[in-house]
């Protein structure tokens, strides 16, 4: 992290979380929030299970409390709207606080709260034992169409690129006395964003000429094929399978 | 400058690997699809294990012609053959696997998300697999000094180690010639000097395209004057450069207090 040489999202380590292949990793997390997903909301016990279960990974991982709280933040405009629910829904309502507080409207907020931070913290512990390279050999190896790996795989070799080149155009701006202060300014930054677009564009045109010269085909040569064996499999299931028992638990009692 | 096919020029005679040149230009004409002619009959002939310099102003069709040694534009006129094999659209692959080509923007170059994978990159499209893979990457990245940067992402790099990655992403396809385009330029001093016993090292033969004329002497023996789309000198680097009126007239020009004569001449 501190060395600044891989993704801030990622956090190195060697814990069996970090050795299990991207795409064990990737299945599992995806069948960990298919099943929270499926589980009745009133089964709140069954989210505190699942939410230990997660734990129980983390402290595997040996990713710290702090690191993975801070990174699930991403979540908080996306469940504002959660928080409304109990406001404006209909039905016999609750008083709480002073306040008039719809019944079902709790219900629906408390579902996509805990079903939405359930999975974002499943992802964020995923993002972090897991390089990015190799979450698109993952993704690559489950049979996502080879062409958005690869614009997946261009987008983060180029985005320090593209980034370097902005800040230059920025202080380039600036070191003639530009500061954006009002509309009066959106032309200059529009006509910035433009000429970013094309230095891009033909940044990527010199890169394909670089790919033709190299024996490129219209196909990426595949050169690592991650590969799992049963106990690997087995491992990554873990997780899903222990949220599975207690998501029939949750329809069954 | 004859455009007449020279009487070595392989074809039906038997491949002699090691006795025909590296790479053979005749004739070589192109304009670009607006109109603009750039190279105007270029004719050059590069013999295994030399290294010559492509010096010229900008806008003399340097880029141009490095374009052509490996097929990514079509000559208009003339013909380029690369270790007896003609630049065709049929030979694309093999081409592209002969000529090592450098480009001047590493950022360009190195576009996979790892040194180890753009490495692996050109012997990967040309088929290897596995250990096969691996001693190539190893082999390419010793070369350079870099075989412990491996794993790491490109951008991570300083910029003249990127450079050097750049050499090693094509001499992993074991090039017939390697071409390398402007290649000290953004380097440091040392930088400039670690990329220079590099390439002296290698014995590969080396087209380099540049208007550094004191790199060009520090490495190639021999160089040629790309101006106004031909050829318009050959020659050993320090007697070119010790033509004033030749250079003056080509728009080239020595760093101030530079003198060819009193440095000692590169080892050929």
């Amino acid at each position: 992290m501190s060395t600044g040489h891989t993704h801030k999202l990622y956090r190195h380590g060697s814990s069996p979380v970090h050795r299990l292949p991207a795409h064990c990793k990737i299945v599992a997390v995806f069948a960990f929030v298919l099943v929270v997903v499926a589980t009745p909301r009133a089964a709140v016990w069954a989210f505190g299970g699942y939410a230990l279960l997660l734990v129980a990974v983390a402290v595997a991982a040996r990713v710290p409390p702090g690191f993975w709280l801070r990174r699930m933040l991403i979540e908080v405009p996306f469940v504002a709207f959660a928080v409304l629910l109990p406001f404006v829904a209909e039905g016999p309502r609750v008083e709480w606080l002073g306040l008039s507080l719809s019944e079902s409207g709790l219900w629906s907020a408390w579902n996509v709260l805990a079903k939405g931070t359930l999975g974002v913290a499943a992802s964020v512990l995923l993002a972090a034992t897991t390089e990015i390279r190799e979450l698109l050999l993952g993704l690559e190896r489950l049979g996502l169409p080879p062409l958005l790996v690869q614009i997946a795989a261009f987008m983060i070799r180029y985005l320090d690129v593209v980034a370097d080149e902005l800040r230059r155009m920025r202080i380039a701006r600036a070191s003639r006395g530009f500061t954006a202060r009002g509309p009066r300014q959106w032309a200059v930054l529009a006509k910035s964003a433009g000429a970013l677009f094309v230095r891009s564009y033909e940044r990527g045109e010199r890169v394909h000429l670089a790919m033709l010269s190299r024996g490129y085909t219209g196909t990426m040569p595949v050169i690592d094929r991650l590969t799992a064996g049963t106990a690997q499999w087995a491992g990554a299931a873990a997780l899903p399978l222990a949220a599975l028992v207690l998501c029939l638990l949750g329809w069954l009692l | 400058m004859t455009s007449n096919p020279s009487p070595d020029v392989p074809g039906p005679s038997p491949d002699v690997p090691g006795r025909r040149p590296s790479l053979e230009v005749s004739g070589l004409a192109y304009a670009y699809p607006d109109g603009h002619q750039a190279l105007f009959g270029v004719d050059l002939t590069v013999r295994p294990g030399e290294r010559v310099a492509v010096l010229g102003p900008n806008g003399a069709g340097k880029t141009t012609l490095v374009l052509h040694l490996n097929g990514i534009l079509t000559a208009g006129a003339g013909r380029v053959v690369v270790g007896g094999l003609p630049v065709a659209r049929e030979n694309l692959a093999e081409i592209r696997r002969r000529v090592g080509l450098v480009f001047q923007d590493p950022d360009d170059q190195l576009f996979m998300p790892t040194v180890r994978e753009d490495v692996a990159f050109g012997p990967a499209a040309a088929g290897l697999r596995g250990t096969a893979l691996e001693e190539r990457v190893t082999e390419a990245l010793e070369l350079v000094g870099l075989a412990d940067c491996a794993d790491r992402p490109p951008h991570h790099l300083s910029y003249g180690q990127r450079r050097r990655v750049a050499v090693a992403t094509v001499l992993a396809s074991r090039p017939e010639i390697l071409v390398l385009d402007e290649p000290s330029s953004n380097l440091d001093p040392t930088a400039r000097r670690e990329l220079a016993d590099i390439l002296r090292g290698l014995g590969t033969t080396v087209l380099m395209v540049t208007h550094d004329l004191p790199y060009a002497l520090e490495l190639c023996p021999r160089a040629v004057i790309l101006s106004e789309g031909v050829v318009a000198a050959d020659g050993p680097t320090a007697d070119l450069l010790s033509d004033e009126p030749l250079l003056r007239r080509h728009r080239l020009e020595l760093p101030y207090g530079f003198d060819p004569r009193s440095v000692p001449l590169p080892r050929p």
